[in-house]
């Protein structure tokens, strides 16, 4: 077969030949490679590859259908989100956590907006609301990222049905996020201090309906896999790691929890009031693939359940500190032009006060100062322990700070799951880990 | 306290407030306002001086997390960690350079070269048993002379559920401490990230090599003398400068 495509070819180099594979060209490519009778093989596997979640690059040793060797290349996805948030105010930061793993928006500002919260000595000064609607929004968010993990999961394996409802019903939680927030992602939605807006009118009845509506959907992927004999023969026993593994590279989440230990943030460390709601931690002891599927079945269950709570905890309050020298000056409404400031707001800024227009512009400008030191809040986002480390040198700005992205210590468990696996199961091993190289790479 | 970190806010008189200047570390002095730090003073801002400290040490009793006083957890930590180093014949004073309780979270000031026995007391020594370590965190104080790298490091205990804090620092001259991924094997990447993106070494790590930026990159970005770059841009007809380049409030 003739070679049409420009970058592929054939080239001898010191290490061996290199075949550059574009797609189409398979038939020539497996005939060079069986004229060598070189088994060991290297495969550079991403990182443009729909089956890598994004531009993860893996680096395969092969031999045969066997994987010797399992290496993750990584930075393809790097935005220098740290270093630009130390040219942003505090509040500015959130618009950029928040683009971190963009599946887990709302925790991503939770553990920055927590650390900041702890800098400033107004932990305690939460309000009650923005505590319940922050654990609702990020449980909705439990919801959406797990879906997306399961969807996306199915499609690499072939499963595409899967891979539809996945993203069928992450759609109703983008519809939620975006009728609260007022954006489907990205939405710096919490905020140092509580958050941007309260909920608008008639969301509780949403919600509510979402949960009714997802506690049917979900029966529809125990119909689809669970048990489900192709599905099982594709997941089960891959991708293991064990507790000491786990322990070892620092896993934490759904895959640690598949290896029987439950540890979560939310009941050993709570945070947001978790300490209020009714829920269970789910573990399995099968430290596989299919374990962490079921995993993540079971705890999208128990965070309907969390969100059914949170909608009764809800009274009537601020969603702000009190504090003015923190509390962002306007509330937020929507205009014709979209959401900004509200127009009482600006009447009174414009027209009446203006004390309170100077101090809407000292405080949006400037920003307010937090005292110097650092902090470490940790949330369990659906993917483990995210923490954040936030220093302060009693500024305007953020000083550093470090995001300890879960996705990023479990991608190295790549090669102690893969390695001695076929090179199908690699797949399915680093799906169940589900990472997000937005997060990673950060 | 200690008589380094000043006058102790408690014998102050009731009606004074309290001297923020004094406590605790200085670690860099910032002057001026809206970052006009070169040619003639046109803010009327240039006399403005203000020191940055960090919290500094703290005196027994450490108490506990989220602000719990009295001989707590970070106590039982200490004392733990203190016996265990004697243990090995180790002097506490000389491994340990400060303890700083903030905010409810400790921190252990470790020197350099003892941490990784440090490490791995924490993580095998069964009183203490800090199972998970959630990484390392680099941080640059240029103005902290001697000492401007910081490696953060946090240990969680999942079965004391506890969290504590490591800090070593290097000089920017001689920007070593030793690895503690035969220890924590989880560091090996986060290691690696801290080399990326400040330049410090980590001994003993079974390949240093960048991580995020390409191969071939030229310094280290997250340092505070590295320019984070962009261009201005055009907004409704005025020019936009970029984010290094804005007005700032020191």
């Amino acid at each position: 077969m003739s070679n049409t495509q420009a970058t592929a070819g054939i080239r001898e180099t010191t290490e061996g030949p290199v075949y550059d594979v574009t797609g189409g060209d398979w038939d020539r490519i497996a005939e060079e490679i069986a004229k060598n009778d070189d088994e060991r093989i290297i495969v550079n596997m991403g990182p443009q590859h729909p089956s890598t979640h994004g531009v993860l690059r893996l680096i395969l040793e092969i031999d045969g259908e066997t994987v010797t060797e399992a290496r993750c290349g990584i930075g393809y996805l790097h935005t220098g989100i740290e270093k630009n948030l130390e040219y942003r105010t505090w509040t500015q930061g959130t618009t950029f956590v928040t683009r971190m793993d963009y599946l887990t928006p709302f925790f991503n500002e939770a553990a920055y907006c927590l650390a900041v919260e702890r800098l400033l000595g107004i932990e305690d000064d939460v309000p009650d609301r923005a505590n319940v609607i922050r654990v609702l929004m990020m449980e909705l968010n439990r919801l959406s990222s797990h879906l997306v993990a399961i969807a996306t999961g199915g499609m690499e394996l072939g499963a595409t049905t899967v891979m539809i409802f996945g993203f069928r019903d992450r759609e109703l939680c983008l519809d939620l996020y975006e009728l609260i927030t007022g954006l489907r992602m990205n939405s710096a939605y919490i905020r140092p201090g509580g958050l941007s807006q309260d909920l608008p009118a008639g969301s509780v009845d949403a919600i509510r309906e979402f949960v009714k509506k997802m506690r049917k959907n979900l029966v529809e992927y125990d119909k689809l896999c669970s048990g489900n004999p192709v599905f099982k023969a594709r997941l089960k026993d891959i991708g293991h790691l064990d507790l000491s593994g786990c322990m070892a590279l620092g896993i934490t989440g759904p895959v640690l929890r598949s290896a029987g230990l439950p540890h979560d943030l939310r009941k050993a460390q709570p945070y947001c009031g978790y300490e209020n709601y009714d829920f269970e931690v789910p573990t399995t002891d099968t430290a596989d693939s299919y374990g962490r599927f079921l995993l993540r079945l079971e705890e999208m269950r128990e965070s309907l359940r969390i969100i059914e709570q949170c909608v009764d905890r809800l009274e009537p309050g601020p969603v702000m500190v009190g504090d003015k020298k923190i509390a962002w000056p306007a509330q937020l409404a929507l205009g014709p032009d979209g959401l900004g400031n509200s127009l009482d707001h600006i009447k009174n800024i414009m027209g009446t006060s203006m004390e309170a227009l100077i101090h809407h512009f000292k405080l949006v400008t400037e920003g307010f100062r937090v005292p110097p030191g650092q902090a470490y809040a940790a949330v369990e986002s659906p993917k483990g322990e995210l923490g954040a480390h936030v220093v302060s040198d009693g500024g305007t700005r953020p000083y550093r700070v470090h995001f300890r992205d879960p996705s990023f210590t479990n991608l190295e468990a790549v090669a102690a799951m893969c390695e001695g696996g076929m090179v199908a199961d690699v797949i399915v091993a680093v799906a169940s880990i589900d990472p997000v190289m937005g997060g990673v790479d950060r | 306290m200690s008589a380094a970190s000043g006058e102790p806010r408690e014998d102050a008189p009731a009606e004074e407030p309290a001297r923020r200047d004094e406590a605790g570390e200085a670690i860099a002095v910032r002057r001026g306002m809206f970052g006009a730090n070169n040619g003639g003073d046109t803010t009327g801002y240039g006399g403005l001086v203000r020191t940055v400290r960090l919290p500094g040490p703290s005196e027994r009793p450490y108490g506990g997390p989220r602000g719990r006083s009295g001989h707590g957890e970070f106590d039982e930590v200490a004392d733990e960690l203190e016996g265990a180093l004697e243990e090995q014949g180790l002097a506490p004073a000389e491994v340990i350079e400060k303890t700083v309780v903030d905010r409810g979270e400790v921190t252990f000031h470790i020197a350099r070269a003892h941490l990784p026995a440090v490490a791995r007391t924490l993580r095998d020594d069964p009183a203490l048993r800090f199972e998970l370590c959630t990484g390392v965190s680099g941080v640059h104080f240029p103005g902290d002379a001697g000492r401007e790298l910081h490696a953060v490091y946090h240990m969680r205990s999942l079965t004391h559920n506890r969290l504590i804090r490591l800090e070593v620092s290097a000089p920017d001259a001689d920007p070593h401490v030793p690895s503690i991924v035969d220890v924590y094997p989880t560091n090996d990447w986060h290691e690696r990230e801290v080399y990326d993106f400040f330049g410090l070494l980590f001994d003993g790590h079974p390949a240093l090599t960048r991580i995020m930026m390409p191969d071939d990159w030229q310094g280290f970005p997250q340092r505070k003398d590295y320019p984070l770059g962009g261009i201005p841009v055009e907004y409704k007809g005025a020019q936009i400068p970029a984010p290094d380049q804005r007005r700032s409030y020191s």
